[in-house]
């Protein structure tokens, strides 16, 4: 039977299988699990990860110093402030994001251990990346992707991403709008036995911690010191973990890690009539919110991203700022650059304008643009989907509604996403139908929200919680 | 009439409405969950007929024939004139530049 309750029941093993990892032998306590033993164990270990990306032509990317821009946070951050920027280019990656680091490890891990091919599950940039590695890798691929809304219009970000997954050589399968595209994910794994090149599996993880030492690296080699703030656009919180780890094993502990969604609030992700009112499809709060406040959420019994460990800091800003900072890439820095992965740069702006100047931000990633993906196509299809866009205030937008591309650099602005309040909502769901948790459980979740354990059991008693 | 080999698009209903997941919301609900894929055509197949292809990873599908497989159409739209005034704002304020003449 193929009903979508009769799959969803089978879901457990057909990933079991599509994955390789046994996931239970790492499980403890009535709610944990030893994470950074899944990661030692099941990942890949730093010099391993560096060798394969090197061996696919991945990593090693330019750190550039933007002193156009930084010269720009100067006169608009109060006297003595404003932070040299650095900006990784991880869009000269194959496949043109810093997926490729992802997708390489997964990808070179299903070619070893015998895999027929790879299916990934994403309209985002994992799709070429997966595609990419797997033409490298010798294997076939699919990518399955959230394409169209019931009109058959899809947004021109989506269908360059279908058009560049093709071109990798991997057959795509298009969908409409709906979180059943999971489904139709467990059919074909099922179907082909194929590789789950999930952005989930500490294989993934680990390819992205490289990203975070290179920084730690070449900040240090160049400047004499640790980067002050490290600022990263987070969605399903793959790229937090990654490079927070990373920097953590050059020993950057005191490097502030600052997570930044596109704020998509008030729309629905599964809304057929929201789909195409937004213009990011990924880096925003409707992925950002819920991946922090339950990780496991995802397509692996147990997710390697777990952004709550490792985030200082989570802020917003409005899609009219991101364009707003494309812009201002292309014409002060002469990069053109995807409007998705500036994301963390929009925020950089104002972050760096709270440092002082001798302080280093680095802004981790940039992505690549084209047809499709750049401010010009993403405004004119927003217009054509009824989004009013502007001039004047980015504040006073409204998703869906509107964009507001600030009037001038000054109204650049973030805004703090309460770390309490997902901590609160993280123990919340973790601790759901419970009213006692043993000791094990209470260092679990301890560690999980970053915080002691005494001020995790306050939360928890305040939760109805009792930790022993 | 399409001929075996050419380079088509698949439609097929994944889920009717009525079968989709209990989570979606209201407007998706009462819609199919819809698929369309490519491939190349493995026998003449008329437009709208169930036919067969063979995709780009080796599977054989079967859907109901939309025609050839659209091009991509999608390009970067036209100026946009928001966008237009903040590189010379940007500029100004650097000191860029030449002062403007008639």
């Amino acid at each position: 039977m193929n009903s979508y309750a009769a799959v969803m029941a089978r879901r457990s093993e057909i990933m079991r299988a599509a994955v390789g990892i046994d996931y239970d032998r790492f499980e403890t306590g009535q709610i944990g699990f030893h994470y950074q033993e899944m990661m030692a164990q099941i990942g890949y270990e730093p010099a391993a990860v560096e060798q394969i990306q090197d061996e696919l032509g991945v990593g090693k990317t330019p750190l550039r110093e933007l002193a156009n821009v930084t010269e720009l946070v100067r006169q608009l951050a109060p006297a003595g402030k404003g932070a040299r920027i650095l900006l990784k280019d991880e869009a000269l990656n194959p496949s043109g994001s810093f997926k490729a680091r992802r997708a390489a490890v997964s990808v070179y891990h299903a070619q070893q251990n015998g895999y027929p091919g790879v299916i990934s599950a994403t309209s985002g940039n994992y799709g070429a990346a997966v595609a990419a590695m797997a033409a490298r890798c010798r294997l076939p691929c699919i990518v399955v992707q959230e394409v169209f809304d019931s009109r058959g219009v899809g947004q021109p970000e989506i269908i360059e991403k279908s058009r560049r997954c093709e071109a990798y050589g991997a057959e795509v399968i298009q969908l409409t709008v709906g979180p059943e595209l999971f489904y139709v994910f467990l059919l074909l794994l099922e179907e082909t036995g194929f590789f789950n090149a999930s952005l989930y599996t500490p294989f993934a993880i680990a390819g992205i911690e490289t990203l975070g030492m290179e920084i730690a690296r070449e900040v240090q080699a160049r400047y004499h010191r640790q980067p002050d703030m490290v600022v990263v656009t987070h969605a399903g919180g793959g790229n937090v973990t990654g490079t927070a780890r990373g920097l953590r094993r050059c020993g950057c502990q005191g490097t502030q890690v600052v997570g930044v969604s596109v704020d998509l609030r008030g729309l629905h992700m599964a809304s057929d009539r929201d789909f195409n009112r937004k213009s990011f499809t990924t880096g925003h709060t409707g992925f950002g919110v819920p991946f922090a406040t339950w990780p496991d959420r995802t397509d692996v019994p147990r997710n390697a991203a777990r952004p709550l460990r490792y985030l200082q800091h989570y802020v917003t800003v409005t899609q009219g700022e991101v364009f707003y900072a494309t812009e201002m890439l292309a014409q002060l820095e002469g990069l053109e650059r995807g409007p998705a992965g500036n994301t963390a740069l929009a925020a950089a702006v104002v972050l760096a304008q709270e440092l002082d100047r001798d302080q280093i931000l680095v802004v981790q990633e940039t992505e690549y643009t084209g047809a499709g993906k750049h401010p010009t196509a993403q405004l004119a299809f927003a217009r054509q989907n009824g989004v009013q866009v502007r001039s004047g205030d980015p504040r006073t937008s409204v998703p869906g509604a509107s964009i507001i591309i600030p009037s001038q650099p000054e109204l650049l602005g973030i805004k703090e996403v309460e770390l309490g309040q997902l901590r609160r909502s993280y123990l919340r769901k973790a601790t759901q139908g419970r009213s006692r948790i043993d000791r094990s459980d209470l260092e679990f979740l301890a560690a999980e929200v970053g915080l002691g354990e005494e001020e995790t059991r306050e939360i928890l008693h305040g939760l109805g919680v009792t930790a022993q | 009439m399409l001929e075996a080999g050419s380079w088509v698009e698949l439609y097929r209903v994944v889920l009717p409405a009525g079968e989709r997941a209990a989570q979606v919301p209201v407007d998706t609900a009462t819609l199919p969950l819809e698929m369309r894929v490519r491939g190349h055509l493995l026998a003449a197949a008329g437009m709208g007929a169930q036919a067969r292809v063979r995709t780009a990873s080796g599977r054989v599908v079967q859907g109901r024939l939309l025609g050839l497989a659209e091009p991509y159409r999608h390009g970067f739209g036209p100026p946009v004139p928001e966008l237009l005034a903040i590189g010379p704002d940007l500029r100004a304020r650097l000191g860029w530049g030449r002062p403007e003449s008639e």
